[in-house]
């Protein structure tokens, strides 16, 4: 990971309900924020790479065995949430960004 | 171009046009058919369906075609066979090759008063109408003939509501088809609905009345019976006059001679169908002719078909009952053993015909239960599958019918009717890749005309080791309809308990929003409470339409069309201030498009304040109920449709389904609301209203089937609540209600069993189903502008609620905002040689 881009805050921890995403502005990016039932967070691009609407955070949460997902709104690909690969269609992906909580239960995110 | 012109217009003849329109990809021939009759093709096979509520249309059998010339009320009068010149009142037609299609004629036996008033055959559609009008206020009818024609005319009596005879000269009903014993069972259940029998004697004079009209048919017996009216079905005979005129060679006892390619005794003339002789022979049934048809299609293009020899195997249902002859039926083959199995209790009679030494099964009669008959008919030639007690017992012929499948040889006719073989079901299985019943429906045809063969074809995709997996997603193992029943046997109330319970991982867009349906359906609530929320689409989760760039698109709810003045122009100034794109539907409303999501609750406060409500355009769920303007304006109009409507889509808003339902009411026959191509569409009558069900537009478009008629609007709600409720319980995701009907064991008829005859002891709970789900009702949009909670959602970013998505433009087309497309191969604006008008340009 990319050590020398500084954390943002994005929002309290609590904004964010279980296996829905949220869109995010950091440094002007579009971010797609979530949070899954079982804690984990992600940050991938809000960017839909097969659209190019900026949808990807009003996508279905979910898994494809045991790889946490997320389905584009719009024609359904589904991508890895973990590495923003498309699971459906080849050479397509989503840009991933560095997630973390805060000791004040902030979710920060890392954009360059 | 070669020309080949068709005589009649048939279901022979419609099906000749079918197959050489289907083979012929090169464009070789041009067709011209010249139809006597002033109306395309219908299932004549189907005709009494026409007093049981079917109309005309419904019989229909022609698709228009453009490669094809149709000449309706234009019979051939002549055929010149040296100049090769067809002629018709209205003028001269040149072929290349002639099919003669005229099919045959109703014998009427030369009786005295076989010409009075109130004496009809029974062969047409116009037939039908001219017997339909001389029935109206007429109490006793009789059929002189009581073969399969006969008791069909005997139905359409009865379903007039006439008390009727029916008179047969032969010792027993449909002497044809089967045997005494038969004929007697059959007696049993005709009887029963009071329709009067006499065999054994013939008809000697229809006598007239004081007005005179037929009044009374004297018997040989003596008898004397009264009839208001007379419908004669005493057989039929060959069309052959214009070919015999022509010079063309006739069989024995009538008909066109042709050889077993079709051609008769001419160079490039042909006859199919009933008309024809085939070495002599006549042939009244469909499926022949059906396979004439393929046989002179093929030579026409140049192949080497011939006709495989006729399989006079029938199964019909006539006034309800089960009646089915295959094979060898009447046991003519030397030597040969009759098995027979009667059972007066159950009314089911059962012969099987075998081989002298009984190891062949050589054909059989099925009185009141035809179940076996499928396996029965396929396995006529062969070595029995089981001991013939086994395959006689009705259950026991049905469950050995995978058995009797497996053995039989490739070349076994699995559809009769189309001739289908064996060999070509498992080719399109394996070959071909159908794996299931549409599919081998399409390939092959197969199953497509009687349908009794269906249950076979499934055993096929079976023993071919084709699984069909119920499976919703790779986290249930279940249906929707099994999922919909867990959830509502052990009162589940969320995703995480179900998937707990029956299923694994996290869930995904497949199931998560099919269990979100089923909870909304079994707990009416808030669709976005909750845990439910992360279950939605995009669509349901912001209660409006994704589009193509991100944005939404807002549907308020006008019930059946109807809107004021004064909520018309509400919406136009909301499209306005918020610079929408107004679109009116095909459902009869007003879509807004290019909403972004945090103008969503903006948008919804001013339409919610003018009292409108959520359209549900975004869900799987009723749209809306569509209306022509009906009695209450309209001059033919019989019902208020618009007042109905209302009504039904008030009811059913916000009732989730497996898939969109959407409804039309039209006021009068001439359905200017297009109900027909509703999942539910009601057309009014005098006397009430018919309900379609199954109908719909879409990738594949087709016609709602006729459910029930003349109901009150009190049956016709009752009806369609039930067909809604068992239809959300019991259909599977995606599944429009056509597809539901067609999966169902049964049918339409199963369906009917259901909701009208309450056969599954279901009807109370379906009706407190709809009760809750009326009761509960609730503006989706109201309670989210309610809640600050539910409202937090529509925000563009969790970090800057107010900043609009930059990457959403528009431009402007047709003096309205439309999306700039962001990639390269977007859309192009449409150049149609005008000037482009932009906002503010000078007009």
């Amino acid at each position: 990971m990319i050590i020398d881009v500084a954390f943002q805050p994005v929002c309290p921890l609590d904004r964010l309900e279980p296996d829905r995403g949220v869109a995010a502005l950091v440094n002007g990016v579009q971010i797609a924020l979530f949070r899954t039932s079982d804690g984990e967070l992600f940050a991938v691009g809000n960017r839909d790479p097969i659209s190019h609407a900026y949808v990807m955070s009003r996508g279905i949460v979910g898994s494809r065995a045991d790889v946490p997902t997320v389905a584009s709104p719009l024609h359904k690909q589904v991508y890895d949430l973990r590495t923003g690969t498309c699971l459906d269609v080849a050479d397509v992906s989503l840009p991933v960004y560095p997630v973390r909580v805060s000791e004040d239960s902030v979710v920060e995110v890392a954009v360059e | 171009m070669k020309r080949l012109v068709i005589i009649g217009n048939g279901m022979v003849g419609q099906r000749l046009i079918e197959a050489v329109r289907a083979r012929d990809d090169g464009g070789e021939w041009s067709v011209t058919v010249l139809a006597e009759e002033g109306r395309p093709a219908y299932d004549r096979v189907k005709l009494s369906a026409f007093f049981d509520g079917s109309s005309a249309e419904d019989l229909n059998l022609h698709t228009p075609d453009a490669g094809v010339d149709l000449r309706l009320g234009e019979p051939a009068a002549s055929v010149d066979l040296a100049d090769r010149v067809v002629t018709t009142a209205a003028g001269a037609y040149r072929y290349d090759a002639l099919v003669f299609a005229t099919g045959s004629y109703p014998f009427v036996p030369p009786v005295d008063g076989k010409d009075l008033p109130g004496v009809f055959v029974y062969r047409t559609l116009d037939d039908l109408e001219a017997i339909r009008e001389y029935a109206r206020g007429r109490h006793i009818g009789a059929v002189i003939g009581g073969g399969l024609l006969g008791l069909e005319a005997a139905n359409a009596m009865r379903l007039l509501g006439l008390s009727t005879h029916v008179i047969e000269f032969a010792p027993r009903l449909m002497p044809v088809q089967i045997d005494e014993a038969g004929g007697a069972m059959l007696r049993r259940y005709v009887e029963d609905l009071g329709v009067t029998v006499h065999t054994g004697t013939g008809t000697t004079a229809l006598n007239a009345g004081p007005d005179g009209a037929v009044a009374t048919l004297s018997l040989s017996n003596g008898a004397v019976v009264k009839a208001d009216m007379v419908i004669v079905a005493a057989g039929i005979r060959p069309r052959d006059d214009v070919a015999r005129a022509a010079g063309l060679a006739v069989g024995p006892r009538g008909g066109i001679l042709v050889d077993g390619t079709g051609r008769t005794s001419a160079e490039d003339v042909y006859a199919v169908g009933e008309c024809a002789a085939v070495d002599g022979v006549c042939y009244g049934l469909v499926a022949p002719g059906y396979a004439q048809a393929e046989v002179v299609a093929d030579r026409l293009m140049g192949g080497a078909a011939t006709f495989p020899g006729a399989d006079l195997s029938t199964k019909l249902k006539l006034l309800g009952v089960d009646v089915a002859s295959f094979g060898d039926a009447h046991g003519t083959a030397e030597g040969c053993l009759d098995v027979t199995f009667t059972d007066p209790a159950t009314r089911v009679y059962a012969k099987l015909v075998l081989s002298d030494d009984a190891k062949t099964l050589l054909g059989g009669v099925l009185v009141g239960d035809a179940t076996g008959y499928p396996a029965l008919r396929a396995g006529v030639g062969l070595a029995l599958s089981a001991p013939p007690l086994t395959l006689l017992a009705p259950a026991g012929a049905e469950a050995d019918a995978g058995a009797g499948l497996a053995a039989l040889p490739g070349s076994a006719q699995v559809c009769s009717c189309n001739a289908v073989t064996k060999d070509t079901i498992v080719d399109a299985i394996h070959a071909q890749g159908c794996a299931d019943v549409p599919a081998l429906k399409a390939c092959t045809r197969a199953g497509t005309s009687c349908g009794s063969c269906v249950p076979m074809l499934k055993q096929l995709l079976t023993l071919e080791g084709v699984t069909q997996s119920k499976a919703l997603c790779e986290h249930f193992d279940h249906s929707r309809q099994e999922l919909f029943d867990i959830v509502r046997v052990r009162n589940i109330r969320s995703f995480s308990a179900l998937i707990a319970e029956a299923g694994r991982g996290k869930g995904c867009d497949i199931c998560k929003p099919v269990v979100a349906s089923i909870l909304a359906s079994l707990h009416t609530g808030y669709v976005l409470e909750g845990e439910q929320a992360s279950l939605q689409d995009t669509n349901d989760h912001f209660l409006a339409n994704i589009q193509r760039n991100g944005t939404y698109s807002v549907v308020p709810r006008i019930p059946g069309g109807e809107i004021t003045p004064e909520k018309l122009i509400v919406i136009g100034e909301v499209a306005r201030d918020f610079h929408l794109y107004t679109k009116i539907t095909g459902g009869q409303r007003i879509d807004l498009f290019g909403a972004r999501v945090e103008q969503l609750p903006l948008i919804w406060k001013r339409l919610v304040d003018a009292g409108f409500e959520s359209g549900h355009a975004y869900g799987k769920s009723l749209r809306t109920v569509k209306s022509c303007v009906g009695s209450t304006w309209c001059r033919y109009g019989v019902q208020d449709s618009v007042g109905l409507a209302v009504a039904l889509e008030l009811r059913y808003r916000g009732l989730r389904s497996p898939h969109k339902l959407k409804s039309a009411v039209s006021g009068c026959a001439r359905e200017c609301a297009e109900a027909r191509s509703k999942d539910f569409g009601i057309i009014a009558t005098d006397n009430g209203w018919n309900l379609y069900v199954g109908g719909n537009g879409g990738f594949r478009p087709r016609h709602a089937d006729l459910f029930a008629t003349d109901l009150s609007t009190e049956e016709l709600v009752r009806t369609i609540d039930r067909f809604l409720i068992f239809y959300i319980r019991s259909a599977d995701r995606l599944q429009r209600t056509a597809a539901w009907i067609e999966s169902l064991d049964g049918g339409l008829d199963h369906l009917r069993d259901v909701i009208v005859h309450d056969s599954l002891g279901l009807c109370a709970e379906l009706d407190a189903a709809m009760a809750g789900h009326i009761t509960n009702y609730a503006d989706e949009w109201a309670a989210t502008l309610d809640d600050p909670d539910r409202l937090s959602r529509f925000v563009s970013f969790v970090n800057a609620p107010d900043a609009p998505d930059p990457s959403i433009s528009f431009t402007v087309e047709r003096g309205q905002p439309v999306p700039v497309s962001s990639s390269a191969e977007g859309r192009q604006p449409v150049l149609l040689g005008m000037p482009a008008v932009t906002e503010g340009s000078p007009a």
